[in-house]
């Protein structure tokens, strides 16, 4: 007797990050539709789907293209350093041609049927000992052959031959909108028990490309949209942010911030796998805290990862070298890694990939990105807290150091949106504010929250000179200086108040509601 | 001369094959007096004839001469349109002007 199978297997696509969005992979010895509109990625995805199936786990695959001649197809995956000619030519694949010829005339006499294509299908399948399928594009079909009620119903026999045949298929189908019906034609009657859906929307000026799986017959997956990105280096990333785990292994290790006096108000450094949020108005010293933290790596032999999004690397050279840090001697010396890409060159999701990318490449133990708000530009708050979500895990998981800078908009206190959106996420924030005081503008720091360690909660005036940042002694007799509207409170006048309230607390016979 | 190259295709021995083998048979006898050449190919048993000349449908009847190339899909039970697909209007035509 067998055993009943819960859920029906699972075939992993090999695409980045889809299997674990999809709880392991497509349903195995089925068909999954994968619909889109036009440059959603569909053809990229199905083909690394076929090329991940060879490369990765040794099955085999038939490629059946409706619209795209195969030559060009395999010209331009070729950009993806694909090579699907010499994978056909070694018999790992086999491409059966179903598009039409252009300009080729064809007449309809009478009933017909599509077993020459599940035949040539099933011949392709032979020859390769093929375990993966793609129809590419198969609304193609229609127009090719004017009666689609029996294409829908040949469509419908296909699927049922390549499922006896065990093989696992990818069908992709073009839909006209982002929302509403799956695909043209009335697809979804044959493929109805897996869907997958890509979207290419345009969200404030900027392309935002989700995939979301809207349903697995018999079978479990993640659910809503998930951003990915294609490029030449991997094809289709898939974001899967929801599976990310956050496994906070809590390392006791402290680490230098840079500057002396700061590791002291935290009870002696950073966590050694913390992220850090430096926020603070234009000129506050957050880059002068980022040069000390980098500072701080390479003494003691470490290397650091320095990302920057608003200034160029001269620019971040220079200023570093006036507070006595050498990144040029740094960088010779392999300590230091300094990547400048401005946020608007590209997408959040690709931005994303190829800070992942330098970050595996380089293996640092401190990772810097000055500014963090710079993104925040270019995005929408969604994407932007999405991107937060992956860099920070992607830094806690090789339990590395993080410190991002955060500038705010208001000069004096005030809060802003990046620190709203990411400070769940830091484990500690360091705000540095400037302080109107007796007419002069001075700067005040503060640790407002630092997750497992008690620290000094006071706000300390600084002060920056030719060596850097130094922390100094708390303001005094100042209130409100994070919400930007100081009040001085003189140290006479307190100690009248006090007594005052104190005496007429005893007058009115201590009343508990007073004190 | 006017000499057609016929291939039809038919996938299996299927009802539907032989009644597109019978059309075939009747319209060459009674239309194509100038002399015609057809082959019967079973995709089923040569599955790379069919991919080289791109067969999706069966039957499909492809005419390889005279040019143009042209595939006529169906079974051939439409008669008039099989003449028109094999360019046969035009022929008569021709020869009585």
């Amino acid at each position: 007797m067998k055993e009943k199978v819960q859920e029906l297997a699972k075939l992993p696509t090999g695409i980045i990050g889809f299997d674990q969005i999809a709880n392991g992979g497509i349903p195995m010895g089925r068909s999954t539709l994968l619909s889109g509109t036009a440059g959603s990625g569909k053809t990229v995805m199905a083909l690394q789907f076929l090329l991940s199936g060879v490369r990765d786990y040794g099955e085999n695959g038939v490629f059946v293209t409706f619209e795209e001649a195969p030559s060009d197809l395999m010209q331009n995956v070729r950009s993806f350093g694909w090579d699907l000619e010499g994978l056909v030519a070694a018999k790992k694949i086999a491409v059966v041609d179903a598009t039409p010829d252009p300009g080729e005339e064809t007449v309809m006499t009478g009933p017909y049927d599509l077993s020459a294509l599940l035949a040539r299908i099933e011949n392709g399948i032979r020859s390769v000992g093929a375990k993966r399928v793609i129809l590419d594009a198969i609304g193609a079909l229609f127009p090719q052959l004017s009666d689609s009620n029996i294409v829908r119903r040949e469509l419908h026999r296909i699927a049922a031959g390549l499922r006896a045949l065990g093989v696992t298929t990818l069908v992709t189908m073009e839909r006209t909108t982002e929302e509403g019906a799956v695909g043209r034609w009335g697809v979804e009657e044959f493929v109805a028990d897996n869907v997958i859906l890509l979207r290419n929307r345009l969200e404030q000026e900027k392309r935002r490309r989700t995939v979301e799986i809207l349903k697995f017959r018999g079978a479990t997956h993640h659910k809503g949209e998930y951003p990915f990105t294609i490029d030449s280096e991997d094809g289709v990333t898939i974001i899967p942010l929801s599976a990310i785990e956050l496994k906070q292994r809590s390392s006791e290790i402290r680490i230098s911030s840079g500057v002396s006096e700061l590791d002291r108000m935290c009870s002696g450094g950073m966590y050694r796998d913390s992220i850090i949020l430096v926020s603070g108005a234009t000129g506050t010293g957050k880059t002068l805290m980022v040069a000390q933290y980098i500072k701080a790596a390479i003494l003691a032999g470490e290397r650091a990862l320095l990302f920057g999004a608003e200034e160029s690397r001269e620019q971040l050279t220079r200023n570093a070298a006036s507070w006595g840090v050498d990144f040029e001697k740094a960088e010779r010396d392999g300590l230091l890694r300094i990547v400048c890409r401005y946020p608007e060159v590209m997408g959040l999701e690709d931005h994303l990939l190829q800070m992942k990318r330098d970050i595996m490449a380089f293996k640092p133990k401190r990772v810097a990105i000055d500014s963090m708000s710079a993104f925040e530009r270019v995005s929408t708050p969604k994407s932007f807290r999405e991107f937060v979500i992956a860099l920070t895990s992607t830094i806690k998981h090789l339990e590395i150091t993080g410190l991002f800078t955060n500038t705010t908009s208001m000069l004096a206190g005030g809060e802003s949106i990046t620190e709203t959106h990411i400070s769940t996420i830091t484990d500690t924030i360091i705000l540095l504010r400037y302080v109107e005081l007796h007419g002069e503008m001075r700067r005040g720091l503060t640790v407002l929250k630092m997750r497992g360690t008690s620290h000094d909660k006071g706000i300390r005036e600084y002060l920056i000179d030719n060596q850097g940042l130094h922390v100094h002694q708390p303001f005094r007799g100042v209130h409100g200086i994070l919400t930007g509207s100081p009040t001085y409170v003189f140290d006479d006048e307190r100690v009248r108040l006090t007594e005052l309230f104190r005496r007429e607390a005893q007058v009115s016979g201590g009343d508990p509601a007073a004190t | 001369m006017n000499t057609f190259r016929l291939r039809l295709y038919i996938t299996g021995r299927t009802p539907q094959s032989q009644r597109a083998i019978d059309n075939l048979r009747n319209i060459c006898e009674s239309e194509l007096s100038g002399g015609f050449e057809v082959e019967v190919i079973d995709v089923l048993e040569h599955p790379s004839l069919a991919e080289n000349e791109k067969i999706l449908a069966t039957p499909t009847l492809v005419k390889r001469l005279p040019e143009p190339v042209r595939k006529i899909i169906g079974d051939l039970s439409d008669r008039e349109k099989v003449l028109l697909g094999l360019d046969l209007e035009a022929v008569s035509r021709s020869a009585h002007p």
